[in-house]
């Protein structure tokens, strides 16, 4: 049975000013459906440019490597192929859009996506009934519909619009970039229940953060440590609380 | 003939374009000889049956031009006009009226269709006379300008009823002339400028609105200019009179065949507001810009200026600006009334090699006068777009205020946007607000984007209709989907 997502040798470098930076040294990663597992790694080790690899951004060049998605060669789509086939990315720092009306927004995304899915699109109705309970179950101020994208949100509030859009777009793949980071506490449950009611046997999800309070709420399947561009250790929910007690010093010492 | 010959050439060589617009009509032309000179003008205004007052009044304006220089000061550049070289008239061949769209020439109707305007409404452009009670489905009146000659008004009886006058300016000079000698080059006279003089020398026509004291016009008016022939230069000449505590909504939209060499266009828009009174004028400009190369395109050379003449009297331009080789131009508002009220909303968008100098004057005469200005720039490709905007407060504007909001949308690093704001203040109890930015649409939002699933298209689209948001509010709720929908195939091709 092919895997769900399936990256194997991945490499990709960057052209910072003129200077080939390789920055992902050949991971290794299979998530099969229905899991959800967690990276961890100290900053710079690559976690975020993975997830830009994957979401398809143009200026990582891949130079070695392969990701399979649903059978499909993921590296070979556009990025608004990607997110139709079902990936979404919540970026570690979302963008802001200004002038652009957030329930805008959200309408064109989930209905280029439906349309590209064969999904009937949703009127505008559907679409803001949709919205509006997303929102609520995620304890956002309905005025967070009507402003701009993202523009004069609060960090927390910047993380958890992330989670309304992936909520309502549906993947089958998230990729969560330190969503968890900037959130109160309660705002960390809450994020952490909205992902926690995406899961299914069709859902899986790739939870990048540096904090086992997020993991002590999602109870990932596997957790991977990752160092130096590559997946240096990986092993079960129990890799959490030996990080946050220890740090990387010993799975840095042992990759060596 | 030889504008049928002609006119097939062109069609014959429109090949396939991205311009979505680009086609020619072929239909019966009458043609005057190339060139400009007295006798020129004279036969415009014997085919018009005009009154000896209106051809002197071209003939002065005639030798004005001929005394003046062509404007150098805006940041346009472009290959010498031969004036001599252009038609300064054509008219479709005159048919009596058709009983039904049978009887309509095909071509004309065809090229309604490319245009996308729905079939009852072709019967009404095409002058298709209806029985009783069929006419009002829409509640936008039309008047078609199919070339020089407006093949047809309709509305008129529903107008009629409330008072209102909308007709072509060639019938207005014969219906109405005592309101149209009051009035016309009042606003802008027939020496003011290079262009304005050509246009009072030849213009061919155009619309005249009427609306008499107390009177809400009961319809939005609406005009599609078109511009047909080869090598005609085209020279509209719009008069607008809003009496007391009257008000109307003009609506403006243009598309335009597709054509090899440069053509002029010259229009004169003049309005008066009298006390109370308020016009609403909106343009929605897209008129071929030319092919990626910058070959061909129309030169958009226009004088649009209102005149608040009357007490708390409001004049308000939109204009969404995406087609033509060249723009030029500044819809202006002389504030003469106390308290009147002069607005100018604008997007202006440029690709590939278009370039547009393009801005508003507000001149601040009377006390309590206020002005609003919103521009909102975008530059595409290697387009070059200048903002150009005059403020003057002349001394007894006492209270007087301004505010100009000025922003510029780059997308790519190949383009240009410039900001040339003119104040002259000599009120000190004067306000005047400038604000400018810039900004550029980055590969952060446009990846933000499509990962979200929107293509690279939509989501310039997206950004930049956000970043004009202000400006298309302004507009009718159709014209707004209208300009929503041409912001988009306008930039089409400018990123990726
Ligand atoms: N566009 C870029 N230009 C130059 N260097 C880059 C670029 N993108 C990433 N890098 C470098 O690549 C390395 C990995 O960056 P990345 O953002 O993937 O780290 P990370 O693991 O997500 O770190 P953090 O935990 O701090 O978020 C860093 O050294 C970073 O500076
Ligand atoms: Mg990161």
């Amino acid at each position: 049975m092919t895997q769900f997502l399936e990256i194997s040798g991945l490499c990709a470098r960057i052209d910072a000013d003129g200077q080939e930076k390789e920055i992902l040294r050949g991971v290794d990663l299979t998530i099969p459906p229905g899991e959800v597992h967690a990276i961890m790694g100290p900053n710079g080790c690559g976690k975020s440019t993975l997830s830009y690899v994957l979401a398809g951004r143009e200026e990582y060049e891949v130079t070695a490597g392969s990701v399979q998605f649903h059978g499909q060669d993921l590296l070979a789509m556009e990025p608004e192929e990607r997110a139709a086939a079902g990936l979404f990315l919540a970026f570690q720092s979302p963008i802001e859009l200004p002038g652009v009306n957030n329930a805008n927004f959200l309408r064109t995304a989930v209905n280029a996506v439906r349309r590209a899915r064969g999904q009937e699109e949703l009127d505008a109705v559907a679409f803001l009934k949709a919205a509006r309970e997303a929102a609520k179950s995620l304890s956002m101020a309905p005025d967070m519909l009507k402003r701009n994208v993202n523009v004069g949100f609060s960090g927390g509030e910047k993380k958890r619009n992330e989670v309304l859009q992936m909520t309502l777009l549906q993947p089958s793949f998230a990729i969560l970039d330190e969503t968890d980071s900037g959130l109160d506490v309660d705002a960390l449950r809450i994020v952490a229940e909205g992902v926690n009611r995406m899961r299914s046997p069709e859902f899986s999800a790739l939870v990048i953060t540096h904090h086992k309070r997020l993991l002590d709420y999602l109870k990932p399947d596997r957790i991977h440590v990752m160092a130096k561009g590559r997946i240096i250790h990986s092993g079960g929910p129990e890799l959490a609380e030996q990080i946050d007690t220890e740090g990387y010093t010993r799975f840095l010492a042992e990759a060596a | 003939m030889p504008a049928v010959t002609e006119t097939r050439e062109a069609v014959e060589k429109l090949g396939q374009s991205s311009y979505k617009w680009g086609f020619e009509t072929e239909i019966d032309m009458d043609l005057a000889p190339k060139g400009l000179n007295e006798d020129t003008i004279r036969l415009i205004s014997a085919r018009k049956e005009e009154p000896e007052w209106l051809l002197e009044w071209r003939l002065s304006a005639y030798r004005a031009w001929l005394t003046m220089a062509e404007p150098k000061w805006a940041k346009v550049s472009y290959p010498p006009i031969d004036y001599q070289d252009l038609h300064y008239y054509a008219a479709p061949k005159k048919k009596p009226g058709p009983k039904s769209l049978e009887e309509v020439d095909p071509e004309l109707l065809r090229t309604y269709e490319k245009l996308g305007i729905p079939l009852h409404e072709q019967a009404l452009l095409a002058g298709v006379e209806l029985p009783e009670g069929e006419v009002a489905r829409t509640p936008v009146a039309v008047d078609a300008v199919f070339d020089s000659v407006s093949v047809v008004t309709t509305f008129r009886k529903t107008l009629e009823e409330a008072g209102v006058i909308f007709c072509p300016i060639s019938e207005a000079v014969k219906d109405h002339p005592e309101l149209v000698r009051k009035y016309l080059g009042t606003v802008v006279p027939a020496g003011d400028n290079f262009y304005a003089a050509l246009n009072s020398a030849v213009f061919t026509d155009g619309s005249f609105v009427y609306v008499p004291k107390g009177v809400r016009c009961p319809m939005e008016l609406s005009t599609y200019f078109r511009i047909n022939a080869r090598n005609t230069g085209q020279f509209e000449r719009t008069l607008i009179v809003v009496e007391d505590g009257a008000y109307v909504s003009y609506l403006e939209g243009c598309t335009a065949p597709m054509r090899d060499e440069n053509q002029l266009h010259a229009a004169v828009v003049e309005l008066v507001a009298m006390e109370d009174a308020s016009i609403k004028y909106s343009t929605v400009q897209n008129w071929y810009p030319g092919d990626e190369n910058g070959r061909g395109g129309i030169y958009n050379f226009v004088t649009k200026r209102g005149a608040c003449r009357g007490a708390r009297s409001k004049i308000s331009w939109t204009q969404v600006e995406t087609g033509s080789a060249i723009t030029w131009k500044y819809p202006s508002c002389i504030l003469q009334g106390e308290g009147s009220v002069g607005e100018f909303y604008s997007v202006a968008v440029t690709n590939n090699h278009q370039q547009a100098d393009t801005g508003t004057k507000m001149i601040h005469i009377g006390r309590n006068t206020r002005s609003t200005i919103i521009a909102k720039t975008i530059s595409a490709g290697q387009s070059d777009s200048t903002y150009r905007g005059l403020v003057r407060v002349l001394p007894k504007a006492s209270g007087a205020r301004n505010f100009t909001q000025c922003d510029s949308l780059l997308i790519g690093d190949q383009c240009g946007a410039h900001t040339v704001p003119y104040i002259e203040n000599r009120n000190m109890a004067a306000r005047i607000e400038h604000e400018a930015t810039t900004s550029k649409i980055s590969e952060d939002q446009l990846f933000y984007c499509r990962q979200r699933g929107l293509s690279e298209e939509d989501a310039v689209g997206l950004i930049v209709n956000g970043f004009c948001r202000d400006v298309l509010k302004e507009l009718p709720m159709e014209f707004a989907v209208e300009a929503q929908k041409l912001l988009q195939i306008s930039l089409e091709g400018s990123v990726g």
